[in-house]
């Protein structure tokens, strides 16, 4: 049964890197986190809660290039995002794909679709249009 | 003599064309590179510059064979976010399309793992006992794929209690016919031959790669967005997660067929649910989409389909991003090819149900140096036919 513990254990693990966090339910929460946190972030979810990494998703907004990192406790029923927000000047961010290998593929399409950097990635290589897209030219980007 | 071995990249029964690069060493798979794009529409991007409604439309054709995944999970999403509660009579509804998909997918899958093998009959048998599945949807929908039954707040169509007798006369009718086809494929020892042990993915493989529906359930990982984040009709029937534990291709086979019962059953469940409810009342009204973000997820007959949108008060999302289960399946192939046979790799790509069905037209082998093919494709395929029938001489 999904619980509200659930999301106040994650926050207090997680308590120094948070900068915000807004609940819309027992099943539902995003966690905002500092960028240099991610990797402890994820790994705690991950490794220690055992949530299942679903997916990941870019969004270019006003703050940023948001990254929304979707998880998933299968037990209860809970997805919670992590989120990180990159500055548009400096889009960098380290890779998790040594942690699960779920993030390898997603992190190049945010690479090729919204120019965001993943540190440490394997193989940032253009997931979608195998080289067939002007370099440098982000399509889901806003500007 | 290393070869490459490229599968793809347009398989017409595929959802999305894609190639498959097996670096093979003589018989057997080194290594695998998957390449895809082919076909790549923006959905994503697309689907800002439609409305909330119109979106329903777009969603529905991401995928040709499950075509009602993504409006279930993105009614999911945006009944969140309009914090929206359902009646009853539509969550029976949405329940029952998503359990027909499940059959009629399902049957597909057998059909043409049948046909990878060798087994051509069962590929016409398993084809055959679908077609009453779509009769039905087309009943109950005015349409044989593409429903357009979803929307915000509900369903668009009701299914009236008069047709509830002839859709369980069709529903007899496919049990009768899953017996019929779950008993040539379990009790078959050339099937059992062919597909023990061969594309195992274990637990740790499926956890990293965060793979979902029946390739996960076939590693014993039981996980099923119907009961973990219960959704529609789902907690108002009883029904249980079939898992299996062999790890491999036959796991994956036994998962699927058995699962086609839970879905019967639970779709003659959600039948005697809605003689309990108004006839017509199958929709809360939504005026507006407040700003904000909702996530939504469904189990699809392939896995978890994930729809994540923002808004910001108009109607129109800023952002929707769609994860389909394949996205998180096809990637273990590196996985289960690896270290296979080229003749048992076919049916391992097979396994996750990507609809590999016009694999032989698409796939040659050649050399490495001098570009000469090797194999074309109906030669790959003879090979596993070849040995299927080499088994089946053993026996």
């Amino acid at each position: 049964m999904v619980s509200i513990k659930d999301i106040d254990n994650i926050k207090n693990n997680l308590k120094g890197d948070i900068i915000e966090t807004e609940i819309k339910s027992a099943a539902r929460a995003t966690i905002t986190i500092k960028t240099d946190a991610l990797i402890r972030a994820a790994d705690y979810l991950f490794n220690e809660l055992k949530y299942r990494f679903i997916i990941a998703s870019a969004l270019d907004s006003e703050r940023g290039f948001e990254i929304y990192y979707h998880f998933s406790n299968d037990s209860t029923g809970l997805v919670a995002n992590l989120r990180v927000i990159l500055p548009k000047n400096k889009p960098d961010v380290e890779s998790l794909t040594s942690m699960f290998e779920a993030a390898n593929w997603i992190e190049r399409e945010m690479h090729e679709l919204f120019g965001i950097n993943f540190l440490n990635h394997p193989n940032l290589e253009k997931l979608i249009s195998e080289g067939n897209w002007a370099k440098g030219v982000y399509p889901y980007r806003k500007n | 003599m290393s070869k490459i071995i490229p599968i793809g990249p347009y398989h017409p029964l595929q959802e999305e064309p894609e190639l498959f690069k097996l670096y093979c060493d003589g018989e057997v798979v080194k290594d695998i590179k998957w390449e895809t794009g082919y076909n790549h529409r923006g959905i994503e991007k697309l689907s800002e510059s439609k409305t909330f409604d119109q979106a329903f439309f777009l969603v529905e054709r991401i995928c040709g064979i499950c075509s009602t995944s993504h409006p279930f999970a993105f009614a999911n999403c945006m009944d969140e976010i309009a914090g929206v509660e359902i009646p009853d009579r539509a969550k029976y509804i949405r329940s029952i399309i998503g359990e027909l998909e499940r059959i009629h997918s399902h049957l597909l899958w057998v059909g043409l793992a049948g046909h990878f093998l060798g087994y051509n009959t069962v590929f016409m048998w398993a084809w055959k006992y679908r077609e009453p599945v779509l009769d039905l949807f087309e009943m109950i929908t005015g349409n044989r794929n593409s429903y357009a039954m979803f929307k915000i707040g509900g369903v668009r169509r009701d299914i009236e209690n008069e047709k509830f007798p002839k859709i369980k006369e069709i529903l007899n009718y496919v049990k009768k016919k899953t017996d019929l086809l779950t008993g040539a494929v379990m009790d078959d020892p050339v099937i059992h031959a062919r597909t023990k042990g061969v594309g195992i993915l274990t637990k740790e493989d499926i956890i990293s790669y965060g793979a979902v529906g029946p390739t996960a359930r076939a590693s014993d990982v039981a996980i099923d967005v119907r009961r973990d984040d219960p959704y529609a009709a789902y907690p108002m029937v009883n029904w249980k997660v079939i898992t299996a534990k062999g790890c491999d291709v036959f796991a994956k086979a036994e998962v699927r067929l058995l699962e086609m019962y839970e879905s019967i059953s639970i779709i003659e469940q959600c039948l005697d649910g809605m003689k309990k409810t108004k006839e017509g009342d199958i929709e809360t009204k939504v005026k507006e989409v407040p700003a904000g973000w909702g996530t939504g997820h469904a189990e699809a007959p392939r896995g978890e389909v994930f729809h994540f949108v923002v808004t910001n008060g108009s109607s129109y999302p800023v952002r929707h991003k769609v994860r389909a289960p394949s996205y998180v399946n096809i990637a273990t192939f590196k996985k289960s090819c690896v270290g296979q046979t080229i003749t048992d790799a076919t049916i391992s790509l097979a396994a996750v149900d990507p609809c590999y069905c016009c694999t032989e037209r698409m796939a040659y082998a050649y050399d490495c140096n001098t570009k000469d093919m090797i194999l074309n494709g109906e030669e790959i395929l003879k090979l596993s036919h070849r040995k299927t029938e080499e088994i089946r001489k053993q026996l």
